[in-house]
């Protein structure tokens, strides 16, 4: 294909785009916005992925048989996701095995939330109330992605996941109006997932470098600011009703903005986990390895299976 | 299915109404490949612009979960209402939640 060829395809593309037409797979697109949705999508499947595992901690060991039952479904709801996304991978025309290859060897990144340790039941309340509630801001903004596979995993995942949501916050809520040591230990995990929350949104928009270019390819059409803006300016009513404090001082209602003013991320600490050193890098990328190694037997087994199943329907 | 093998094989037809939109079962068809399916489900399915975009499966490929197994099959799904949203009870005041 000539470089004119290839020219002239980009604007049709990006016609297709700024008519908001959904590309589908066998549509022609740029290598960069095939790559970018490559890494984009799969960093999204990996952390639902990783981020069982920090609620996996906890099944075992919920206060009750109704919140263990419960738990269990919403880790279920992540793997769940997991498939959904790495399916969209695949129309990409990326292998499955390379996709997981590169999230077991340390390649391929996932959200750095997940590198933050569950301490106490209070945690899971956080987790579904703070960390789903911004993951919901971000999905939901995704239901519109130009990408047509990755957007109708998005509509599924976010019908799914307003469950999530909610028993997150109705674990504080409960812990809240408990006894002072439940209410302490519920503003506790608040005080610990507010700042990693936050973070979740990515670097500010003026340290972001290829927004410009997802929001020109309609893959995000919000900023990494306003998501988290109008994230802050929801949560922060939804703590004051159940009574506890978001763990920042310089937090205030500007009239005049119509939004709250806040204090200041800590980037330096972000980028830390990003960069592999955060307080549970290294067990959660273990467990995944330990999770991948010990099912490999199950896996064979199934092929062995099938072959054998399919040796016998042949011979009848 | 007759073993004649000058019969032409059968076909699932889906259809994509609209792009971004799921594929859609919309009937079957015969045809002698793949390409000849997807030129005749373009000829029978979307004579009025029903679609932009046509898949075929070759019927065989398709397998099907038992209507007789349904009530078993799928009643593990029937004592989870904490699947649901509607079964949190959210505090008198909160919003977007």
């Amino acid at each position: 294909m000539s470089m004119t060829d290839v020219k002239n395809l980009e604007e049709l593309f990006q016609a297709k785009i700024d008519a908001e037409l959904k590309i589908e797979p066998k549509d022609w697109m740029p290598d960069a916005y095939r790559r970018t949705l490559v890494r984009q999508i799969s960093q999204h499947a990996h952390s639902e992925v990783v981020g069982m595992l920090p609620e996996g901690n906890w099944i075992t060991r919920a206060p009750s048989l109704k919140r263990k039952a419960i738990l269990l479904a919403k880790v279920q709801d992540e793997a769940g996701h997991g498939l959904y996304l790495y399916s969209a991978v695949e129309t990409m025309g990326t292998s499955r095995e390379q996709t997981i290859d590169d999230l077991l060897s340390g390649k391929a990144k996932y959200s750095s939330i997940f590198n933050y340790p569950t301490l106490t039941w209070a945690d899971i309340g956080a987790i579904g109330w703070l960390v789903d509630g911004a993951a919901i801001m971000n999905q939901v903004m995704l239901c519109r992605t130009s990408y047509g596979p990755y957007a109708r995993a998005m509509v599924r995942i976010c019908k799914e996941e307003s469950f999530h949501q909610r028993q997150g916050y109705e674990i504080m809520a409960v812990l809240a109006k408990g006894s002072p040591a439940q209410k302490e230990m519920a503003q506790d995990a608040l005080n610990r997932w507010w700042w990693p929350s936050l973070m979740m949104f990515g670097p500010t928009d003026a340290n972001s470098p290829h927004s410009a270019q997802s929001m020109k390819w309609k893959i995000k059409r919000q900023s990494n600011d306003e998501l988290r803006q109008t994230f802050i300016d929801r949560t922060v009513q939804q703590a004051e009703v159940i009574g506890l404090t978001i763990p920042d001082p310089d937090l205030k209602w500007n009239a005049e903005t119509k939004h709250y003013d806040w204090g200041t991320i800590d980037w330096t600490e972000f980028n830390n986990v990003v960069a592999g050193n955060g307080p549970c890098n290294k067990e959660r990328l273990a467990a995944r390895n330990k999770a991948h190694n010990n099912g490999a037997w199950v896996r064979e087994a199934a092929v062995a299976y099938a072959a054998k199943k399919a040796k016998r329907k042949q011979a009848a | 299915m007759s073993d004649n093998p000058n019969n032409w094989p059968l076909w699932e037809v889906f259809i994509q109404s609209k792009r971004g939109l799921d594929h859609k079962h919309v009937g079957s068809l015969h045809a002698a490949d793949a390409e000849m399916a997807i030129e005749n489900a373009r000829d029978v399915y979307t004579r009025r612009q029903e679609g932009n975009s046509i898949w075929v499966v070759k019927a065989e490929h398709i397998h099907a979960s038992r209507p007789e197994d349904a009530e078993s099959f799928y009643d593990p799904a029937d004592d989870k209402v904490y699947r649901h949203p509607t079964f949190y009870t959210m505090p008198e005041g909160a919003k977007y939640i």
